[in-house]
This record gives structure tokens, sequence and C-alpha cells, in this order.
């Protein structure tokens, strides 16, 4: 399922027939939105009306290696270990 | 040259559209979101913090100096500014990306509709290409990986290594229109362009742009069209990282495209790889399996909304940009405009007029970086500016020849040590005991000598014969090892000699 | 007084009268730490409202706060009352899962701004609470680590998705709580659970190390039992944090005197048409309309007020918040931090972290991550999450004409009251309505709050008062919730909580 894949989702099979029906009825609930808004109406994507926010240019110290490189799921070399890349076998 | 006829007949048949996407990292000292060093290099993970780490619950705060760079450059770049933009977020999954999403712009960059002229000599001498600028946007760098068990490559790597020191450096992204009209000089109005945008970057003091720490990267596209027809199908040669890259990347694409429409097969859309070995691009991922990035408005960042009080404060500050300095300084050292973009294209311009502004004169500038120096750089495959000479070395040397303490030849060797790395003008000359023997005794007795050992040419000097001096004149000089003066020797000789010129 | 009734007392006692004994010294930090602590151990078991409770470190801390109380370095309202905390907040050094079992033993490295706030305020916390899977639901059964149970009745939902903030406070396991509001997971917890809870506007308190939901959408806020505890609460977590870009840099409204005043006279209240009839059961409705003629008995003038396009807020709603969060939570692939399922050194990264998800994440949150995927990808965009942005806009410029008219909206919180664990568990579409009256105040990013308006006569649970002011009016809720409070309190006698069922 292309859905699965874009979201990195593993689905079984009965997931992926249960989330489509259960996806279905969801959309078909909210489909009335669609015709409600007309093209003059500007979108909102943040719901208070503030801009030009930012921080000065200024280098702090972040955190310790040791702060973080436990919780990690892998660690050597002082970095973060991941699995191969690639999709073929090595 | 082969190559050069089959791209003459790729010219003759077709012609090129060209489009460069660059990504530059910006010099400032924290991170786009964050104030973690922005920092080249350092000790794996130790420029993070849980915002570029991507920790949960970690939100960004734009760095205002990465939004003025970006405005400084657009303004440059003779574009327009928004006057209300938003960051997007850029969904895909990578290790190297700590969020899973990039944040970037998408459709409201800051900066858009500019343009940016170059120069590129053509057989009819220099001619002016005007690229132009579709966006100016901001974005942020991603980690880096390292490939581990295979080669360190990523094809065969059994597990990768991730370094988020990189992660969330600024980048800012120009991507030119389609570039047409340039025909077989496509591949160097490219080069030419990025040459540009570098100079533009260094220039307004908004990034050093260290081409070898990949601070600069350069996505190719190319297409071909036969004349009448539609635009051809481009490809996308991704992460192209050199001036001579991008040179290449244009000119191999354009051959290998070129070859494809003739044998009747079809471009295909796709991201391709340029591999610095061969200078070849091959096949990465199609475009029809391209991710669906799912842009959408940045949610955790407010508008950027720069007001016309604030753009006007920052066109005050820019320089004189690189275009209009050239032909300052060509009319200031009288050279043509030949001239000039050979000086430009060896990389000695900013060189000569640190030298120049040292207090060296013009013609004594040009002549080392362009002779001495230029054959170093091409010897050792480097750039001018990697060498190990300074301005004000050649202003010590200049000085040194003025006083007749060294001569023009004796002024090589010193500068052949320096490069060498043997120290300073000083201490070469001391280590090799470069100076000019100036003194009245010991050039007299080295003539002596050389007379005695040349008694026949003593009679032909004195008997008129004044050319037959020059025996005697080489000889001292090479018993000096060639540091005397030889017009000194000269004078003494017939002084010697009691025989008047 | 033997210990077990004093522990007993002090842990009804609202969180301002906790903060003035341990300041005159009647009592300490630790005592009521310790008295809070035992409560949980005694009925945790049985309501399962935290995740994660350390004794040891909450009594230290209440004692390095006993000597900073007492040698004057700490000067704040509620120095020395503990806290809950909802999961969602990043604690530096103290597991964090957002009832997440894709988070499982993550310990975060740094301190969400709320906790620092409350921190440098002397509140103590008691432990982490429960929750629906990072904050996606309606009645804490999507928590990864089992659901919490409802103090009015075992078998019930404590609403969602901070039940266990609301079911902590509601059995006496803290004075006081965290809870975060998307959609109303402060508001509709507290209206089934008895208790009082406010959504702050958007951008009044720090969202800085809440793990994000919706980040156009979440809000932390107050949990507590009254309306003046709320105050306090809200006092100390609000106002501007430079590292929460969307935060308001402008002083907090005065919740502190608004709850001391209480006083209706001429306010106008505007009763949401839409937002009552069809779909709310009756005792909900009766209770609502006992509390209007009190308000309106108090001096306040009660006209209806329309809004007509609340009919889609709940469409919209299920959009914008699947979008941001299928985003969101992309970083949760086992890489970084958390649990990584399949890395036997054959699979990919792109199969781990598949693999990861699949096993890390329940139902609810993939389903919302596979919708919110779907509605941004390409070519349903405009449709879906660009039309769905049209409508917030729509809604807010409702809100802006009905505040034209009147002071503050009200409505019901959520038009049912608890419904047994279970009833709505694989029914998304049933399950989103509790959200309908809480959800067009999120859309448009101004305030609201929610408080006790009474007991249900059909099933005795209790039924939520919701109050909503414009943004930036935060203090308004305080002001009709504390004269509504008050005129509830002099009826019965005392806090609905007070009749809850001892456990």
């Amino acid at each position: 399922m292309h859905l699965g894949r874009l979201a990195r989702l593993e689905l079984t099979e009965s997931e992926v027939d249960h989330y489509t029906e259960q996806l279905g009825q969801i959309l078909g609930a909210i489909e009335a939105i669609s015709d409600v808004a007309a093209e003059d109406i500007p979108p909102t994507s943040h719901p208070i009306p503030v801009v030009n926010v930012y921080r000065e240019d200024v280098a702090l110290p972040g955190l310790d290696r040791e702060d973080f490189a436990a919780g990690a799921p892998a660690w050597e070399d002082d970095r973060f270990l991941v699995p191969r890349i690639l999709d073929e076998p090595a | 040259m082969t190559t050069t006829s089959a791209f003459d007949g790729v010219i003759e048949e077709f012609d090129p559209i060209i489009g460069l996407e660059t990504h530059i990292e910006l010099g400032t000292n924290s991170k786009m979101f964050c104030s973690c060093s922005a920092e080249f290099g350092g000790d794996p993970n130790t420029h993070v913090c849980p915002v570029c780490l991507g920790l949960p619950g970690s939100m960004p705060v734009v760095n205002r100096a990465a939004v003025e760079s970006t405005i400084r450059m657009g303004l440059a770049l003779n574009s327009s500014i928004a006057s209300w933009c938003r960051f997007a977020r850029k969904n895909y999954f990578y290790p190297d990306m700590p969020k899973d999403y990039q944040i970037s712009q998408y459709d409201e960059p800051l900066c858009f509709n500019g343009y940016l002229d170059v120069t590129v000599v053509t057989d009819d001498g220099p001619q002016i290409f005007r690229v132009e600028i579709e966006r100016v946007h901001m974005e942020e760098d991603t980690g880096k990986l390292t490939h581990g068990g295979g080669a360190g490559r990523i094809h065969g790597a059994t597990h990768s290594l991730v370094d988020f020191n990189r992660a969330g450096i600024p980048l800012i992204e120009v991507v030119t229109k389609p570039i047409t009209g340039t025909g077989r000089y496509a591949p160097e109005v490219a080069k030419a362009y990025v040459a540009e945008l570098r100079d533009l970057m260094r220039a307004l003091g908004v990034s050093d742009v260290r081409m070898e720490e990949g601070s600069l990267r350069c996505d190719v596209n190319v297409s071909l069209s036969r004349e009448g027809e539609p635009w051809g199908t481009r490809t996308e040669t991704k992460n192209v990282n050199s001036l001579r890259s991008v040179e290449r990347a244009v000119r191999s694409e354009m051959l290998r495209q070129a070859d494809q429409l003739r044998a009747g097969e079809r471009i295909i859309q796709e991201t391709r790889h340029f591999h610095e070995e061969t200078g070849d691009t091959t096949s990465g991922r199609s475009k029809e399996e391209a991710e669906d990035y799912r842009y959408f408005p940045e949610p955790d960042l407010v508008p950027v909304a720069p007001s016309a009080e604030w753009i006007d404060q920052l066109r005050t500050t820019l320089p004189e940009v690189p275009s209009v300095r050239r032909a300052r300084l060509r009319d200031s050292w009288g050279i043509s405009d030949f001239e000039m973009q050979s000086l430009v294209n060896a990389g000695a311009l900013d060189l000569i007029e640190a030298t120049i502004n040292a207090g060296v004169n013009e013609q004594a500038a040009r002549k080392w970086w362009t002779g001495e120096f230029s054959r170093t750089a091409k010897e050792r495959d480097c750039e001018l500016e990697d060498l190990s000479v300074t301005p004000a070395d050649i202003l010590e040397v200049e000085n040194l020849i003025a006083s007749g303490d060294l001569t023009d030849k004796i002024a090589r060797t010193v500068f052949e040590g320096v490069l060498a790395g043997e120290g300073s003008v000083t201490a070469v000359i001391d280590a090799r005991g470069l100076k000019v023997v100036s003194d009245d005794a010991a050039l007299l007795a080295a003539i002596e000598q050389a007379l005695a050992e040349q008694p026949d040419v003593a009679e032909k000097i004195k008997s008129g014969k004044i050319q037959a001096a020059g025996a005697i004149v080489g000889a001292v000089m090479k018993s000096t090892k060639g540091q005397a003066d030889a017009a000194k020797v000269r004078a003494l000789l017939f002084e010697q000699l009691g025989v008047t010129e | 007084m033997s210990d077990a009734s004093l522990n007993s007392d002090l842990v009804r006692q609202s969180a301002a009268t906790l903060a003035t004994a341990i300041a005159r010294g009647e009592v300490s930090s630790e005592q009521v730490t310790q008295a809070h602590l035992d409560r949980i151990t005694e009925v945790d078991g049985q309501v399962h409202a935290f995740l994660f409770v350390d004794p040891e470190a909450s009594l230290a801390r209440a004692r390095e706060v006993d000597a900073q109380i007492s040698s004057g370095v700490i000067a704040s309202p509620l120095a020395g009352v503990p806290i809950a905390l909802k999961d969602l907040l990043a604690t530096r050094g103290v597991p964090t899962t957002c009832g997440s079992k894709i988070l499982e033993g993550w310990i975060p490295p740094y301190n969400a701004t709320i906790v620092e706030r409350l921190e440098a305020a002397g509140v103590v916390s008691l432990g982490k609470t429960n929750m629906d899977e990072f904050a996606m639901g309606s009645s804490t059964e999507n928590s990864g680590y089992g659901p919490t149970h409802n103090p009015w009745d075992l078998e019930r939902i404590p609403g969602g998705s901070g039940g266990g903030s609301a079911a902590a406070i509601a059995s006496f396991e803290a004075p006081l709580a965290i809870g975060t509001d998307t959609g109303g997971s402060i508001r509709q917890p507290a209206a089934v659970t008895g208790t009082v809870g406010v959504k702050p506007t958007y951008g009044g308190v720090s969202r800085y190390g809440i793990v994000a939901l919706a980040s156009s959408l979440d809000q932390a806020g107050p949990c507590a039992r009254s309306v003046m505890d709320t105050a306090l609460l809200h006092s100390v977590i609000a106002g501007h944090d430079p590292r929460d870009s969307t935060s308001i840099n402008a002083p907090v409204p005065d919740v502190i005197a608004a709850a001391k005043s209480g006083d209706v006279r001429g306010m106008k209240i505007g009763v949401i048409k839409q937002l009552q009839g069809e779909g709310f059961q009756s005792g909900v409705i009766s209770q609502f309309n006992a509390s209007l003629e009190i308000l309106a008995g108090l001096g306040a003038e009660i006209v209806e007020v329309s809004c007509d396009h609340f009919q889609y807020a709940l469409g919209a709603y299920y959009l914008i918040l699947p979008s941001e969060a299928s985003s969101n939570l992309a970083r949760f692939d086992g890489m970084r931090f958390g649990i990584r399922v399949g890395d036997d050194g054959q699979h990919s990264v792109e199969q781990v972290m598949s693999a990861t998800r699949e096993a890390g994440f329940g139902a609810e949150v993939k389903r919302r991550i596979m919708l919110g995927t779907y509605a941004l990808s390409s070519g349903y965009y405009d449709a879906y999450y660009g039309q769905a942005q049209k409508i917030r806009t729509l809604i807010t410029r409702d809100f802006e004409a009905a505040f034209a008219q009147v002071d503050v909206l009200v409505s019901p919180t959520a038009p049912t009251t608890a419904f047994k664990l279970g009833a709505k568990v694989d029914d998304p579409l049933a399950m989103y309505l509790n959200d309908i009256a809480t959800i067009p105040v999120n859309l448009a990013g101004n305030c609201a709050m929610s408080l006790p308006a009474g007991l249900a006569p059909e099933d005795g649970l209790p039924v939520g008062f919701q109050i909503i002011a414009p943004a930036m009016a935060d203090d308004r809720l305080y002001k009709v919730g504390s004269a509504l409070e008050a005129a509830l309190v002099d009826k019965w006698g005392g806090l609905l909580i007070d009749k809850v069922p001892s456990l």
C-alpha cells in the first residue's frame, strides 16, 4: 500500500483492509467541507497572526554526547549507528 | 580531439537548455534554527542540541542573520524580496534528516525573479550571458553519513554512522530559470555562473564558500531540443561539487542525451549521479518513483515579513558586485576584457588586488600572480589562493629589488623557496644565501680570475670588441652563483681594463 | 490527628490552601508530597492515572523546596505544592513515553519550558500521567500502557487524551496537573471527571518540550479541582518563551485577579446555537441550562449566538490534525531514540524504520498518520488540507462576529457524560464526536475553560460547562468561571468533586 510506504508503516494485510475501510468512512464524513469555503477565503495556517520572530546569531553550547548517546538504539564511534541505506542485500 | 568534434556534432543538431540549483552553506555563527555552533567539522555530535537532533518536543527558532544574509543575496541578485512568506516542511524519511522532514521554503520563497550576468570568453571574445534567477530560499542542511563495511560507499555498506554536527546549518538555495541560447558555451556558462555566485557570496561576506568542504553543492539540469521543437525532457544531475565538475557534468550529459536521441530513444526524467573520476553521469532514481514530499506550511515557525525599512537598511550594506568591480579594475589597470577574464579564470583577481593594496605596483603584482605563481599552481593542480605566498611577501621582495639587494632572477629563486615551504622571504634569503654580491673587492677578484682564465678576451675588449665582455660577465655571474648585478660587473670590468663603452 | 487522617486531610485540600500552609510553616512540602505519594500507592492500582512515579526523587525535591522556602529563595503562589505532569512533557532524566510503546525507556536529556517554570516556582513533580498515545483520543484507552479509570465509576473512561491528569486530580492523588489540549484533551477529561481545566490562548503557554501532536492546535494548560487553583497554576506556567516561536510576547492576562473577582454583572454571555440539541445527552443539557440560569441570576445577560461554520469544524480538524501529526510523528523512526525493531543486520534502514513504527505505534496513531499522509499527498492537498485551512478562517470569523456581540460564549463541554470503557474503541467516528464542542476553539486559537455544572440526573455523572473567550482574554474565563463556581458551591455546600465516591 502506497500510503503505508510513504508513512513508513509496515502494515499487515488485515490492517490494510481495516484501515482502508475506516479511512473511507472518515473521509466520507468530512467530505462536506470541500464545498464550503469559496475561492477568496484565505487559508489559516497559524492561529495567531504573529510575524518576524527571530533569534540573534549567537552560538551556545548544546548537549553533551553522553546525554543522548545512551538513549540511542545503536551507537558506535561517537555516532548514531543506522542500518544500511540501500535496499539490495549487502 | 574526438570529444571536441563529438561535442561540435551535438551543437550542430541540438540546442541545450540548462538550469542550476545551487545550495550554499551560510557562514553564520549558529545554526539555522538553534543556537548550536555552525562551525565546520568538530568531534562527531558535539555541535548538537534537542532541536538539531530532532528530539521529541523541541522547536525551531529562526536565525536572524540567516534571513538577512538571504535577503542581501537576493538584493545582490537583483531579486524581488517577498513582503510575507512562510517556511514549509518537506517530508521524507532519511537517517541523516533528524526530524524526517526538512524545514525549507516551498511556493513562497524569500527572494524571487532576479538575474546574474556572467562573462564567458567565446570565439568572438568575451560575451555576457544573463542568467535569470527563479528564486532564492532558506533551508537547513542534513547530518553527515559515513558508510561502514564495504569500501566506505553507500553501495555494499552494511551499516552507516551519523554525525549531526552539520544538521541544521543554514543553507540558501539559488535556483535559475531555464537558461537558453548558450549553444556550445552551455558548459562554460554553467561554470561561470557558479563561479560568479561563489564570488558574490564571498563579496557579501555571507559565506566563505569552501568548496573543498562541500559548502557549495550544485544540481545541474540539462535537456536538449532540435530547432523548432519543444524543449526536451530534462535530467537532474545531483551533487556536483566543484566548478570544473559543473562544466564537465553539463558537457557529458549533453553528449549522452544526444547519443540517446539520435538512437531514437527517449530521455527519461530522472536524477543522475556525477562521478568525479570519469566525468560521467549514471542513472539514479527516476522521477516517476520519486518521493511525494507533502509540503505544508511549517506551523512551528511564524511567517517572515520583512518591512521595506529593513530591506532598505540591508541594501545599504551591499558591497560592490563582482561584475562592477571587474569593470572598474579593468579600466584602472588598463587591460582588455580578455585579459581581465583570464585573471578571473585563473582565480587571480582578488590576490592581485590584495597585492596592489599591500603597496606593490600593478604591473609587478599581475606579473607574479599570472607568471611564476600560476605555473606552480598548475603543476600542483591547486588554486592560486592555496599557495603559501602572500601579498606581503611580494611587497617585501619588490622592495629588495628596488633597493638593489635582489635581482629579478634571484627574486624568482626566493619565491621558489617560499612556495616550497622553506619559510618567510627573509628565512629563504638567509638559508639559501641569496643576496646580490655588491662588494666591489669580491667582484674585482672574480673578474681578475675570469680574465686570467680567458686571457684572449681581455685583448679583444681592449681592441674595441666590446661585445666580448659578455664572456667575462657570464663567468663572473657563474662564479657568484648568479648573485651579482650583471650591469655592475660589466662596469667594473671596463674600469679594470681602462676601456670606455 | 493521626498521620493517616492528616494525610487524607492534606490530599483533599486545595492547592491554594496547601501553598499558604506551607508558606506559613504549618506543614512542609515534604509532608504534603508524602501524603499524595501515599494516596497514589493507595488508589492508583484502581485508577491507573500514573505511568511513572519516583517517590524518592519527589521527596528529595520537596525537601529542597522546603529549604528554599525557609531561606526565602522561592516566592511563588504554589511553592511546595505537588503536581502531576502529562507524559507528553519532556522531563530531563525522567522517562517520557507519550503513552506510546515506541518511546518505552526514553529518557529526555532536556526539560520542557513548563517543567522549568514549575521547578523555578517550587512546584514538586509527583510523576507522569497516563494519556492516549501521542494525545490521540478522548478516552485514554489508546494508551500503550493500559487505560485510566474514571474515579466516579471505574468502569468508565476518564476522558482523553489527558485522562491520567484529570483522574489524578479527581482521585486526590494530586491537587494540580498539567494537561495539553489539541481538540479538547484538557476540557473533556475535566468535564467527565468533575474537575476544572483551561486551554489557554494559543501561544499563551510555551510548547517547547511538549511532544507535538498538531503544532498549530496544541496548547498546554492547567488542571485543578477549583477555578482559583487553576488560575494559580495558569499564572505560573504562562508567559513568553523565546524557544517557542509561536509564543505570544505580551503580558499574561491577570487570571488570579479575575478568579478573585467572580463578578459577571453586566457581562453578555452568548449561548452557541450549534452546540446543543441533537447528539447532546439530556442530563448534559439540563445541567448546562441550570448553570445559565445561575449566571443570569448573578446579573449576566444571556443571548443566543449562531456560529454557522461550526458544523464543519470536526471535518476541518480531522484533516489538519492528522496532516500535522503525520509530519510531527515522522521522527519516531527508531534511529536516534526510542525502540528499534527488526535490525538484524540484514534489513535496510527503510525496512527497520517501517517495522519499528508498525510495532511501536498503536491503531489510532497509525490511522491518523495514514489519514494525514493521504491528505497532504500530491493531488489531494488543495481538496483536503487547503480546504480545511479555509474552514479554519471561517470559524475564526464566526468567533470574531460573536465576540463583537458578547463577552464570552458558552456551551456544554462534551455531548455526553463518561461512557463505558470499550464502548467506542474501534469506532473512530463515534469517538471523534466527543470533541465536537471543544474543537472550534483549537482551530481559532482562542481560549476556553471547562468547569463542573453538576451531575446528570440519569447517570449521576459529572457534566462540564464550557466558557470560551477571545484570544488573550483568558481572564474572562476565570471571571465567569469563579462566579458560577461560587454559586454552585453555595448550592451544593462544596465543590462537585467532594461528591466523588471514595475509592
